[in-house]
């Protein structure tokens, strides 16, 4: 009889997977409604950016959980992967996935991929200048020349039409790792039930709405430099 | 008809295999997929060649010994069907048919299209039964009331015929849709549930020894089970492993 830990199961992992997704799920959603007032109003952007960054339990206790579900939703996709491929050694010549499932439901690994090497830009664009403003010359002020800096800083970003491009790109690529997920993830904890179909139409919502909110920001904070 | 079959022609479990083109003539619509391919046998024994091996039994559709995938398919393009039901209506005049052995690590091949599914057997002997001991006092079936909605789901589950299909279909060569079958058909019914966290868990851990991979909820099982087995049978297996994983243990 088989009694070893749950997450060390196939049904395990997959569990483990969707509670991950859930969970950036959420930070996505947060993520986008502070954006959006960038577009709306820079000053509560402002104040909002610097309550994030400064904030010990953001700072301490959210920003390291959020890391561990990146990189652990990243490491546990790429570990299936590698088994869900050697289960099949040898190949079909001729394979007609597109007749039983979806192309996102197939090449969740291939938009994953893209997402991360998103990640890694989105990271070298803001996360690790701000690691270096504040924790290692020391500035938590948030300030420059006697203003919020948060703003200023991003309409400098998205002034270069190539990173609104990448941005753009990588946005419809989790727009489709979304629509596959979203309801995926609560078929791996189980939940094929009466509200599935409802969650799922949520789940289709969600996939477009929320990457289409973060490619409208990017477009809009473009348009802005131009003038 | 007139075909062209490209048949995947593999000697034994050792031999590397290759794919070989055989026209064929004269085929009927009539005639079912299996029939087309006693007609091609036929005729190559008459030429003193080897005949392709491919597994067959009921040809009604309830046995689940055929297999073959067929044009990308697992047995081929009608949905619902086994490929004994297949019928050669479904294909044209001149077609070329890609005919290939269901392909996974957990189902070798013995010999050209036919496969090793004992996989299948190993899981379900893992737990997928219910322990009747011959105490003699043994209770009337009907003596336990079960809701007309879990017995039919039960039933729904026990109409898988193990054929394979599922793993076939699956990218991911998933045995998922049929264990969750095997599962469901007891976790729904009052004799079942007495042994149903051990039946889960030895189910999947057998599962996951074969080397199947794992579920990415694509939807290919479903769509191809000759069955229509549900993956809300795979939701419900999720269910009752996590449900016996995370249990207090006494």
């Amino acid at each position: 009889m088989s009694k070893s830990g749950l997450f060390k199961s196939s049904v395990g992992r997959k569990f483990a997977m969707a509670l991950s997704a859930l969970f950036l799920m959420i930070f996505l959603l947060q993520h986008l409604v502070i954006n959006i007032t960038a577009v709306f109003s820079p000053d509560t952007f402002n104040e909002l950016s610097h309550f994030m960054g400064t904030n010990p339990a953001v700072q301490f206790l959210a920003q390291p959980i959020l890391i561990f579900a990146v990189v652990f939703h990243f490491v546990m996709g790429m570990y299936l992967e590698t088994q869900n491929r050697a289960a099949r050694p040898v190949s079909y010549k001729n394979y007609k996935g597109g007749a039983n499932s979806s192309w996102m439901s197939r090449n969740m690994a291939i938009s994953g991929l893209v997402i991360l090497a998103f990640l890694v830009l989105h990271f070298i664009d803001f996360w690790f200048p701000e690691i270096n403003t504040k924790y290692i010359v020391g500035d938590m002020s948030g300030m420059h020349n006697g203003e919020y800096r948060y703003y200023e800083e991003l309409l400098h970003k998205f002034a270069n039409p190539a990173r609104v491009i990448a941005y753009v790109v990588a946005f419809g690529l989790l727009a489709l790792h979304l629509l596959h997920g979203f309801g995926s993830a609560f078929q791996s904890m189980g939940q094929n039930n009466k509200y599935i179909d409802g969650l799922k139409k949520f789940g289709v919502f969600y996939s477009i709405a929320v990457p289409l909110g973060f490619i409208l920001i990017a477009i809009s904070l473009y348009v802005t430099t131009l003038n | 008809m007139n075909l062209t079959l490209k048949i995947w022609r593999q000697k034994n479990a050792d031999d590397k295999g290759q794919m070989v083109e055989y026209p064929i003539s004269d085929i009927s619509p009539d005639m079912s997929f299996l029939e087309m391919l006693d007609v091609l046998n036929e005729g190559l024994v008459a030429k003193d060649e080897a005949p392709v091996a491919f597994d067959h039994d009921c040809r009604e559709g309830i046995c689940g010994m055929c297999s073959l995938h067929i044009n990308g398919e697992p047995h081929g393009p009608d949905r619902g069907v086994t490929t004994c039901q297949l019928h050669m209506r479904s294909f044209k005049d001149g077609d070329t048919i890609y005919i290939e052995p269901f392909r996974a690590k957990a189902f070798p091949i013995i010999k050209d299209l036919v496969v090793d599914r004992s996989a299948f057997d190993r899981i379900q002997h893992a737990g997928g039964y219910v322990s009747v001991n011959t105490s003699g006092n043994t209770q009337d079936a009907n003596s336990l009331p079960v809701p007309k909605a879990d017995a039919d789901m039960a039933f729904d589950a026990a109409t898988c015929i193990g054929c394979g299909a599922c793993v076939a279909a699956c990218k991911n060569s998933s045995a998922m849709l049929f264990t969750s079958a095997k599962v469901s058909q007891y976790a729904l019914l009052p004799q079942g549930k007495i042994e149903a966290s051990n039946r889960v868990q030895n189910m999947v851990a057998q599962m996951d020894a074969e080397g199947f991979g794992n579920c990415s909820n694509t939807g290919a099982c479903e769509a191809e089970c000759p069955k229509g087995i549900s993956l809300e049978n795979i939701a419900r297996m999720n269910r009752e492993l996590i449900k016996a994983k995370s249990a207090v243990k006494h």
